[in-house]
């Protein structure tokens, strides 16, 4: 092998390499500015010029949770001692913890909605994509097609009946309302993949256990589902990317009960301006979450976007 | 007998009101923008909180995403709010399309007279058609946009006699929005203390309201009117007068020789924190910003003044504030009217001022001690004596985004000049009315 | 799909033992597997679409539920198509897709063709230049509007850095000539590296004996990059394209954030412009018409397009 000639030589690999890994570095800038920035003071961040090396602070963290007010300097003086480090760190800019703040509540939002779309487009999309691969179904192909195509629509487009029918059946601001037309969006996508890994099961295997008194049922769930296993889990989670990062559908459907964090974080803002580390904060927690989901299924993740796309 | 009747009415609505705290505790939600006054409505509330023992929520949105956010939230029907600080332009669609609760028989229930607020407050916050008794709001926050500047500066003798020998003329607070372009052209690019400084903080953003509400600013002074006859929506001649035309192009050079650089797409926020960072002179904003702009420890105090948006052919202040509305599609309409009621109350409206709410209530406004009580105070009173607001119309929200974008598109993009804009904008408006059916 | 499962295992499957396989039809599963999700497409995707192209001939308002509707023909349609700034709002997404696609297809094969060099750790490094188009382009955006400003903002410091230009003398999203580029960057930014796994994947795919053949034939390097490397990975590349451009065609969460559409309108891109449209102005039989235009001119394109991969493919 190391004699084949269409091997790179050491020189172009060394080349290759180092530009790669300096693209990388470049890319990496601005995600690791918005984690830097989480760790600033509010005047940290916005200082000339942009400071790299500073006094690291819990100060974003803490405004991103907590709700404030302004208090004056006599009332500050005859407060209690802070009870605790976030305390302490708010008292310091004569403030007091007024109560918790809506992050924590939309994050949740985003981690039921996320996954509650995900295991319906994976239960559906499962059942269908089975379908498709090992029956006959009259238009099949037109079907997939027509289904694949609906995401051609740009999401506003959609918003519009949808809007008007949510209002109709209640389901404005709702999670199963979320849920439904998550996976509603998800399942063309799901389906499509899904069918890809079911294809690539032989029928044999489901052959042989007909024959050995499996109904149909039986086989698909004992003998298709745990090949599919791999097919599935790297399906669910495109869904659950997808889910995550949703921002149109969720800034024009929902407004508080069932809002997701991605519209919600742009609008943090502080007491008297724009309060950076804490919306920082904010992005950290909630793309910390898929960046590491990234790197550690890297292998099934890779895979499935060039087979998503490759195949259609 | 009128006595009797009254009487007994009072009695029945105080069994009412014991039965109604007694029977059910409410968890009530009350939307509003998140700014300052929001904060200090929280804290107030708690009053009420121990008072009904109902439990108040409160969700706040950006004045970015206000209008949008809310709208959207009333056009689908949502019950997240039970009580609304809608802004005032909402009123003729809150009205005409049933998101707000019609509050006449309440008032009359619970005695509580629109003659015990100010009357530039009840026409703009809580009637619909305008001036007319019909009531779907309690003016909740009274407001207009004003000004602020850097005391500290406009009193050092080198400053003082450097502007002296620019102009010829005494720096103080300006008398008229020429002056003020004078001072902020001065003070732009200035060194002050070892820091390059700026003119004036303006509204420019695109987004929501922001640049309408900061160039009527300059074209209320100047004399603009909507219409030739009020209610007749004829605008031809009235929104593209010379005299707007003029106000617009004035605007325009306030914007592009005396604000800070990047000022493209600022509001309420970009001008508090150009004020704050000692970038600017001077700044326009809401009077509901000025308690927090004045208990500011580095730039308030003996280093900031006020002062009322300044006359130029005419007086004229952009309005601002809210009334609060109780929402139909709410479940708990009965505890959300309870809220009002101890909110209408002149002991809570007066809390209120204290606490850095703008109370529209004759008791708090009249009262003797008011002028005294905030350097921004007496110059509140002057302004909402001539505010304008922009349409209350059921179609306010395409009438706003046609000025947004006309004058962003002048002002900001430099893209024709300020006759096409406001010429393109009769257009946008007038095909906004046929649509309506009012033309 | 010519024979199916049933039909091989009937022909398979001794009389006595297809007695044996019990339960329901393989038709009644067929319908229950497929069912909910037909449902939930019917109710979710096709209904709305059809009643989208109802509300089109109307001049329905959301917000007006008092009003009477009408049927007004094509007149929300002729009022589209005749209005200036919506025709704007068409150069603006233009301008965006081109220059998106430009420097995503070129940065994009360019880092796969080196990735493709097999250099040590390579897996590792493909994986973080992905990161960015894992993550969420509204919350990634906002974080953009801060690098981008002014004095504060990382970039116009790097930039300075780099130039000695004043930072405060150039304001990537306030500027009208600046701001269609500030979106094109951060769209590049996050969308390359889907075009570069696409391209890394045609070129994975060229079997090593091409190169062997040609290298006994003593063809140079170069031309092998263009006689095999070039048009073997065209239809992946193309693949790509047509992806990218169909959501930078419906993009909106990354340049409402960004820009919001201006400065004026200037990066007031269709789906902008739709969303102003629809749920700020609430003309909803107007927007249904610009939604159905939109839908019609992205399907209209991606249909053309695909005729002319097809023909790539066949070569």
């Amino acid at each position: 092998m190391s004699y084949s000639v269409t091997d790179p030589s050491k020189r172009q690999k060394f080349i290759a390499g180092t530009l790669v890994i300096l693209y990388a570095l470049i890319t990496m800038v601005p995600l690791v500015w918005i984690m830097m920035t989480s760790f600033k003071t509010p005047p940290d961040s916005i200082s000339y010029p942009p400071k790299v090396f500073y006094q690291p602070s819990l100060e974003g963290y803490v405004n991103l949770f907590t709700t404030r007010t302004r208090v004056s300097a006599e009332k500050l003086a005859s407060l209690p001692p802070p009870e605790n480090f976030a305390e302490e760190i708010v008292r310091s800019r004569n403030m007091v913890i007024a109560g918790p703040s809506k992050f924590g509540g939309r994050f949740l939002n985003s981690v039921i909605i996320g996954f509650g779309s995900t295991f319906l487009s994976i239960f559906l999309g499962t059942l269908a994509a089975y379908a498709f691969s090992r029956f006959k179904i009259p238009l099949a192909d037109d079907l997939l097609f027509f289904i694949l195509s609906t995401r051609m629509m740009p999401p506003i487009a959609v918003a519009i009946p949808i809007f008007l029918m949510y209002r109709q059946l209640g389901l404005s601001d709702t999670h199963v309302g979320m849920i439904l037309l998550y996976t509603a969006v998800n399942i063309s996508l799901a389906v499509w993949l899904l069918k890809g890994f079911i294809d690539e099961i032989p029928r044999e295997y489901e052959e042989a256990a007909l024959i050995d008194g499996y109904t149909r049922f039986q086989a698909f769930y004992k003998v298709v589902l745990p090949q599919a296993a791999t097919g599935i889990a790297s399906t669910a989670i495109f869904c659950l990317i997808f889910a995550w990062n949703e921002y149109a559908f969720a800034v024009l459907l929902t407004s508080g009960t069932a809002q997701t964090a991605p519209p919600f974080i742009p609008t943090i803002i502080g007491v008297g301006g724009l309060d950076w580390p804490a919306i920082a904060a904010g992005a950290t927690l909630f793309l910390l979450p898929v960046m590491i989901f990234t790197v550690l299924l890297r292998k099934h993740l890779l895979r499935g976007i060039t087979f998503g796309a490759v195949r259609k | 007998m009128k006595q009797l009747k009254l009487a007994s009415a009072s009695v029945l609505t105080l069994a009412a009101s014991t039965l109604s705290t007694t029977a059910l505790a409410d968890d009530l939600t009350l939307c509003w923008a998140a700014w300052d006054p929001a904060n200090a409505l929280v804290e107030l509330s708690k009053d009420f909180e121990s008072e009904s023992g109902h439990t108040m929520n409160f969700e706040f949105v950006p004045w970015p995403n206000f209008a949008d956010r809310m709208l959207n939230e009333l056009n689908s029907g949502g019950k997240l709010c039970d009580l609304l600080i809608g802004d005032s332009q909402w009123i003729g669609g809150g009205a005409e399309n049933g998101h707000y609760v019609k509050l006449n028989d309440f008032f009359d229930k619970e005695s509580i007279s629109m003659d015990d607020f100010a009357p530039a407050t009840v026409y703009a916050y809580s009637t619909w058609p305008k001036g007319t008794p019909n009531y779907y709001a309690l003016p909740a926050m009274g407001d207009a946009n004003g000004w602020f500047y850097r005391k500290d500066w406009f009193a050092r003798d080198d400053i003082k006699a450097a502007y002296k020998e620019a102009t010829g003329d005494e720096l103080g607070e300006p008398k008229s929005q020429k002056e003020l372009l004078q001072i902020a052209q001065f003070f732009q690019g200035r060194e002050i203390d070892g820091k390059t400084v700026y003119g004036a903080a303006i509204f420019t953003e695109r987004g929501s309201e922001g640049i309408t509400m900061g160039v009527t600013g300059a074209l209320y002074p100047w004399g603009f009117k909507y219409e030739n006859t009020p209610g007749s929506y004829d605008m031809e001649g009235a929104v593209n007068s010379p005299e707007a035309v003029e106000a617009l192009e004035f605007y325009k050079e306030l914007y592009s020789t005396a604000t800070p650089p990047g000022y493209t797409n600022s509001y309420m926020g970009e001008s508090l924190d150009a004020f704050k960072s000692g970038q600017v002179a001077m700044a326009m904003n809401w009077f509901a910003f000025f308690p927090g702009l004045y208990a500011d420890p580095d730039t308030g105090g003996d280093k900031i003044d006020f002062f009322v948006n300044p006359p130029q052919n005419q007086a004229g202040s952009t309005l601002g504030g809210q009334g609060i509305s109780v929402v139909s599609y709410s479940e708990k309409q009965e505890a959300s009217l309870e809220y009002i009621k101890w909110f209408s109350d002149p002991a809570v409206q007066a809390q209120w001022w204290s606490m850095g709410g703008y109370s529209a209530h004759n008791s708090v406004l009249n009262s003797d001690t008011f002028e005294a009580s905030a350097p921004f105070a007496g110059d509140f009173l002057l302004a909402m004596e001539d505010v304008q607001d922009f349409w209350q119309e059921p179609a306010y929200a395409e009438l706003l985004l046609a000025m947004q974008k006309r004058i962003h598109d002048y002002v900001v993009a430099d893209q024709g000049t300020a006759k096409e804009a406001l010429d393109k904008l009769v257009e946008d408006w007038t095909e906004v009315f046929e649509d309506e059916g009012k033309l | 799909m010519s024979e199916t499962t049933v039909d091989r295992v009937a022909r398979k499957t001794p009389a006595r033992v297809a007695r044996k396989v019990k339960g329901l039809s393989d038709r009644a599963i067929a319908w229950l597997f497929v069912g909910p999700t037909i449902f939930l497409l019917l109710t979710i995707n096709i209904f709305p679409l059809i009643w989208t192209i109802n509300l089109s001939f109307t001049n329905f308002k959301a917000n007006r539920p008092n009003r009477a509707v009408e049927y007004i023909g094509l007149r929300n349609y002729e009022r589209i198509l005749g209005d200036s700034d919506i025709w704007l709002s068409m150069q603006a997404t233009a301008h965006f897709l081109f220059w998106t696609l430009f420097f995503q297809v070129l940065i994009g094969f360019t880092l796969a063709w080196l990735i493709n060099k097999k250099f040590k750790g390579n897996d590792l490094w493909t994986t973080i230049i992905v990161l960015p188009m894992m993550l969420s382009p509204a919350v990634v955006g906002n974080f953009w509007t801060f690098l981008y400003q002014p004095q504060i903002g990382l970039f116009n410091y790097v930039i300075t850095f780099f130039t000695g230009a004043d930072p405060s003398s150039f304001q990537m999203l306030g500027s009208v000539d600046l701001a269609p580029w500030s979106i094109v960057i951060v769209d590049t930014w996050m969308w390359t590296p889907f075009v570069m796994l696409i391209c890394l994947a045609g070129l994975r795919s060229i079997p090593d004996y091409i190169y062997e053949a040609a290298e006994i034939d003593r063809a140079s390097k170069l031309r092998q990059f263009f006689t095999i490397t070039i048009p073997m990975v065209l239809p992946f590349l193309m693949l790509a394209v047509l992806f990218r451009g169909i959501e930078n065609f419906k993009m909106f969460d990354l340049v409402v954030q960004l820009t919001g559409g201006g400065p004026g309108s200037t990066t007031e891109m269709a789906s902008i412009n739709l969303k102003r449209e629809a749920f700020e102005k609430w003309r909803t039989g107007y927007s249904s018409a610009f939604a159905i235009i939109l839908f019609v001119t992205v399907f209209g394109l991606a249909s053309i397009y695909v005729k002319a991969l097809n023909k790539v493919k066949e070569r």
